[in-house]
């Protein structure tokens, strides 16, 4: 057991979602930055999936209630156990009783902690995933605060096995785009359905714009500035499905990414979605920061995975290794 | 290449094809071509069942003359699965809206009705013949989407057709029934709604922990029933 003891707004507990229910309208939710939240899990030998307290408000705090291992991955963050450093992608054993204090970010915007055993909360159409808006999952559906005291699962390993080690972070280990240049994001995407609706000074817009992510961008999605993508006519799109990262242009011409708490439907015109292997990166990218877009076709954005793969299966097996030493 | 690209050859080859197109490399959305009707909604629900039991095809998901596929994995071949999914379409046989009947007793007006009086402003018409016109008809689940257990329901008369509005109420109650365009349904969650509140009714449009956890499905059909007039 674990006891949130500092919580501000929109602390929740995540897996990597909750797939095959959007046909009865449910988004999937899920870790933002689903790469950190498997690595921590591929730290701490839990499934890849267990869930997990994603942290985007900080300072956060929480208090253990038995000895149990945990790891801290995604944004680079100050943190201390018991007054002692953490640091960041590291993954070590709390005693009963020790404080877990998470300081705000130096850079990228979400904080993974893990558990040894997971967050055993109930899973709910298959996911641990809160659903804020429809109110379940997670903690009663709704964001963590304090005095919360939540339920780790038995760990399905050894758990007298070692901890106290690290890994390269995911942003850093795995080779991408151009990494940040001028702090600006570079993010991979696909075309999509209406792209060619635009003309082509429209475009190129997109493509060359610099945009900012709006202080409006939340789990649901990211709104962008910096340009506006107009259309000659408007186009009348019929209600469809969407998956996060789609980037849909609503008449004010200013894009919407889609994220992981977006509406299953869309009816916006989709100018390109962006891929798998940088949908994480994405994911940890604040408020207030910079992306551009670079085109990728099917073929290599598929390839774009392999290396994503390739880092958390070469993470889950010196992790396992280290553990049994 | 992207079957996304103009070059492709599915993408307007023949008429009558559907628009097949990706959302990344997880996701493709197949659009039926030509105007809504049911029964090209009906050759949708077809496809959708059909699709579903593809293999690495996680779900498919129903949406206005269109579906959407979610991916287990990057298909291998998007050229070949989108010239099968076009040939199927070309052979099916559409489903009719043949599923359950679900009634739904309706308090117009009152409280969360608040979008009656501007409906009859309108309209044209009085309180009384809008709520006798919307619990007369019979109307068909389109699709559920937006939001969880909530269904476009088709068959809305035109008399009472009402936009949606372009500043949507913060706090619409969940049950509320509304009226969006040429569509109505029943909120299923109590958050911002831009569609027009006419009444309210006492029904769990979705519920987690049911084995099919939204209440209505495509196919089915939808009656609303006076249960009180508040006026």
């Amino acid at each position: 057991m674990i006891e949130i003891l500092t919580s501000h707004a929109f602390n929740t507990i995540q897996d990597l979602g909750r797939s095959g229910a959007r046909r009865f309208g449910v988004s999937t939710s899920g870790a933002m930055d689903p790469v950190a939240l498997e690595a921590g899990n591929a730290l701490l030998g839990n499934d890849g999936d267990a869930a997990s307290i994603e942290v985007q408000t900080f300072p956060f705090r929480l208090r253990f209630h038995a000895d149990i291992a945990f790891a801290l991955t995604g944004a680079d963050h100050d943190a201390t156990l018991a007054g002692a450093t953490v640091l960041p992608w590291w993954c070590m054993r709390a005693k009963a009783g020790d404080i877990l204090t998470i300081g705000s970010p130096r850079r990228g915007a979400r904080v993974y902690v893990t558990f040894q055993g997971g967050i055993d909360v109930p899973r709910v159409l298959g996911s641990r995933s809160t659903h804020l808006r429809a109110g379940f999952g997670g903690v009663e559906g709704r964001a963590l605060r304090a005095g919360d005291m939540v339920p780790i699962g038995q760990s399905r390993g050894d758990t007298a096995g070692r901890v106290d080690f690290g890994a390269e972070p995911a942003d850093v280990a795995i080779a991408g785009t151009d990494p940040l240049e001028n702090r600006v994001l570079r993010v991979r995407v696909m075309r999509a359905g209406e792209h060619d609706l635009f003309s082509d000074e429209m475009q190129a817009t997109f493509w060359s714009t610099t945009w900012k992510i709006s202080a409006r961008s939340d789990r649901g999605g990211y709104r962008l500035t910096g340009g506006k993508l107009t259309l000659a006519a408007p186009v009348e799109m019929r209600s469809h499905g969407v998956v996060a990262g789609v980037v849909q242009v609503p008449p004010s011409g200013e894009p919407i990414i889609q994220m992981s708490d977006a509406n299953t439907a869309g009816g916006y015109p989709k100018i390109a979605a962006v891929i798998q292997a940088d949908l994480w990166r994405l994911g940890q990218a604040a408020p207030g920061s910079f992306i551009v877009f670079s085109e990728i076709n099917y073929h290599d954005a598929v390839a774009a995975m392999a290396p994503v793969s390739g880092y958390l299966a070469r993470l889950r097996a010196t992790a396992d290794l280290y553990r049994a030493l | 290449m992207s079957i996304n690209h103009r070059a492709s050859p599915f993408v307007g080859a023949l008429e009558k094809d559907p628009k097949i197109s990706l959302i990344g490399t997880l996701a493709m959305l197949v659009e039926a071509s030509g105007e809504f009707d049911l029964v090209q909604q009906g050759r949708i629900w077809a496809l959708a069942d059909a699709l579903s039991s593809w293999p690495n095809v996680q779900e498919a998901v129903v949406g206005v003359t269109n579906v959407m596929l979610a991916f287990e994995q990057p298909p291998d071949d998007i050229d070949t699965l989108a010239a099968d999914i076009i040939e199927l379409w070309h052979r099916l046989v559409p489903r009719n809206a043949d599923g359950k009947l679900i009634e739904i007793p309706v308090v117009y007006g009152g409280e969360f009705g608040f979008d009656l009086p501007a409906l009859t402003v309108r309209s044209g018409l009085s309180a009384r013949e809008v709520i006798r016109i919307h619990s007369e008809g019979e109307y068909t689940v389109c699709a559920i989407a937006s939001s969880p257990g909530f269904g476009y329901l088709h068959g809305l008369d035109p008399r009472i057709f009402m936009p949606r509005k372009s500043v949507p109420s913060l706090n619409m109650r969940a049950g509320s029934v509304t009226i969006g365009g040429m569509q109505t349904g029943v909120a299923a969650l109590t958050s911002p709604n831009g569609w027009n509140a006419i009444g309210w009714a006492s029904v769990a449009m979705f519920d987690p922990g049911r084995e099919q956890p939204s209440l209505m499905a495509p196919g089915d059909r939808v009656r609303f029933r006076i249960d009180r007039i508040e006026l």
